[in-house]
């Protein structure tokens, strides 16, 4: 197990830093720079902020400063939010985005798979195809159609939820923007769930279960459930990823403080450390969650071993 | 295939016993695609809301951008407006239309894009093997763990917003997937004896790759590609909702849904028709995917 682990990582750590190399000479190769895109600053100031940020320096030079501040735990100062460190951007802004994700995964995660299983043991009945329809149905909806509309619906006309804002995580103001995050992935979530426990209550130990004796509550969640999320958990992983570091889409309609809005407005602002800080913060939650994933996959089925 | 023809009790199956002969696989394919009634309706819906799109907006009297003061927020079927116009007093309709015809060019051009590198990438990877395999795949890995949205936006700064490269910034994206999906098929057909065939007669790799190993992979591939339209017109709206895709006046489905967003306290048919037909649309692709992964390969079923 632990042998597993430090072998992922001997290949999860130069993945990230071929991750944080490219990312970095690829915004430095886009025209324009953080100080000359709003207001044309005297040459003089421009020439003191380079210098400031030690800009003026040769780009091999300061990728290794850059990547020797990271080892340090340093993320440097934002270029454009000129009295916050990218450090202070994470710490003020990502457990919003945090909170938000892990509660919609949860929610996703109970709903999908509980769907999922209903509809497979009803397989060809109207549940099973009314399950299906609702996935069907979230799979093609996008959130930015969801959102808008539960507004109008339950905030605007109705008026039982406030239609946007954080207001410090309070429960109403977070069930919408859960709910529109959770409903893509309850659909993805109750079809994997649904073809994983079709073919296994097909298979011959589920069969032994049967025979023998046991109540079927205990053969579907004990025996079937284990083996049929396995694809699940490989899908998890990355979703997750994208979950945790924030939906655009959904802090912009909610207006919500989170880490979303950093990806777009950092990089149209070649806020160059702020972006880096974001993929970063990504391309490990992506890496660690991967890692994550293979782990469970090995505790839930003990064919895997980890070699 | 075979495996489920030859099924036992199955009355098809004893029905295609019969008549075995001469079906080639894509027969096979097209006649489970016909009964499959989802998947067919998905065909016929996606068949008028491309003739709707393309022929349309010439039937309109409206022109996409064409603005007037007096129409202002009028709602459906008032003023001469089928389905009532905007905040400039533009016809929703044929917006709705352009912005359909340009979401499906896009979602048309995007893929093609990902098929070209995806399907190149992945059967050269697969077939090549070794070294050369596990650098290629380690590219994947590397780009899958970049944020999406950061190499869209970086390619649009970089080359300027302009209508092509939206095209190429999603289809350069969206190739990762089918790169991993046409390696792993290339994998199990290069040690298949036609392959060794072509191989002992005197043919190089890239003649097998090109010859033999591609041509065979399309099965999986149209699948995935049937299922890759939808995600490339859902990025193209993400980031049209987000004011990095298409430019006003010209619409797509999502600035439409964009707009209608912000407007949708005094004027909601401006969010719902479309997002209606945005709805429907990807509905009916994904309902064609998934018909054509049960026709070619049945043994999800």
């Amino acid at each position: 197990m632990l042998r597993f682990i430090g072998r992922r990582l001997l290949v999860a750590i130069p993945t990230l830093f071929v991750v944080v190399t490219a990312a970095f000479f690829m915004m430095r190769a886009a025209p324009g720079n953080p100080f000359s895109l709003d207001r044309k600053l005297p040459p003089a100031i421009e020439r003191n902020l380079r210098e400031k940020y030690g800009m003026n320096k040769p780009l091999p030079q300061q990728y290794l400063d850059y990547v020797g501040g990271v080892l340090k735990g340093d993320l440097g100062p934002s270029l454009k939010y000129r009295d916050k460190t990218v450090l202070g951007i994470l710490k003020e802004n990502y457990p919003v985005s945090l909170r938000l994700g892990l509660s919609a995964i949860l929610l996703a995660s109970i709903v999908g798979v509980s769907l999922g299983v209903l509809a497979a043991m009803r397989q060809n009945r109207s549940v099973d195809y009314g399950v299906m329809a609702v996935a069907i149905l979230g799979v093609c909806v996008p959130t930015f159609v969801t959102a808008p509309l539960l507004v109008l619906g339950f905030a605007s006309r109705l008026g039982w939820l406030p239609t946007a804002g954080w207001n410090g995580g309070a429960l109403p103001n977070l069930v919408l923007p859960v709910t529109v995050l959770a409903l893509p992935q309850i659909a993805i979530i109750s079809r994997l769930t649904r073809a994983g426990m079709i073919e296994v209550l097909r298979s011959n130990y589920v069969r032994t279960a049967r025979a023998k004796g046991l109540p079927e509550h205990r053969i579907v969640i004990r025996h079937a459930l284990r083996a049929a999320l396995l694809p699940l958990v490989s899908y998890l992983g990355p979703a997750c990823a994208g979950l945790l570091t924030g939906s655009l889409v959904v802090e912009r309609i909610f207006n919500l403080p989170g880490l979303g809005k950093f990806f777009v407005i950092s990089a149209l602002q070649r806020d160059y450390t702020v972006v880096m800080g974001m993929v970063i913060v990504y391309a490990g939650l992506i890496l660690a969650l991967n890692l994550v994933a293979d782990l469970l996959y090995a505790v839930l089925d003990p064919r895997v071993r980890l070699a | 295939m075979s495996a489920s023809i030859l099924t036992p009790g199955s009355r098809r199956g004893a029905d295609a016993m019969q008549r075995v002969v001469g079906r080639s696989l894509w027969d096979d394919a097209r006649r489970r695609l016909k009964r499959n009634r989802a998947a067919m309706t998905g065909v016929v819906v996606l068949a008028l809301l491309v003739l709707a799109a393309l022929v349309g907006p010439y039937l309109s009297p409206y022109a996409y951008d064409q603005i007037d003061k007096t129409d202002v927020w009028v709602g459906p079927l008032q003023h001469g407006h089928l389905l009532g116009a905007d905040a400039l007093g533009r016809d929703l309709l044929v917006r709705l239309l352009m912005g359909l015809r340009v979401s499906l060019a896009i979602g048309l051009v995007a893929t093609m894009v990902s098929l070209a590198i995806g399907v190149a990438w992945g059967a050269i990877a697969g077939y090549l093997g070794g070294r050369i395999d596990e650098a290629m795949m380690r590219i994947v890995d590397v780009l899958y763990s970049l944020p999406f949205i950061f190499f869209v936006i970086l390619l649009m700064v970089t080359f300027g917003s302009n209508f092509i490269l939206i095209f190429v910034a999603i289809g350069a994206v969206e190739w990762l997937t089918m790169s991993r999906i046409v390696r792993g098929q290339t994998l199990t057909l290069k040690h298949k004896e036609f392959v060794e065939a072509a191989r002992a007669a005197g043919l190089g790799s890239s003649g097998v790759i090109a010859r033999h190993i591609v041509p065979n992979l399309l099965g999986p591939v149209v699948v995935y590609v049937t299922l890759t339209i939808p995600a490339v017109i859902l990025a193209e709206s993400f980031l049209s909702f987000l004011g990095l895709g298409v430019q006003p006046p010209m619409a797509s489905l999502g600035t439409l849904i964009a707009t209608g967003a912000s407007d949708m306290e005094l004027a909601p048919w401006l969010l719902i028709f479309p997002s209606v037909v945005m709805v429907v649309t990807l509905m009916s692709f994904n309902f064609i995917g998934d018909g054509l992964r049960d026709a070619i390969d049945p043994k999800d079923r």
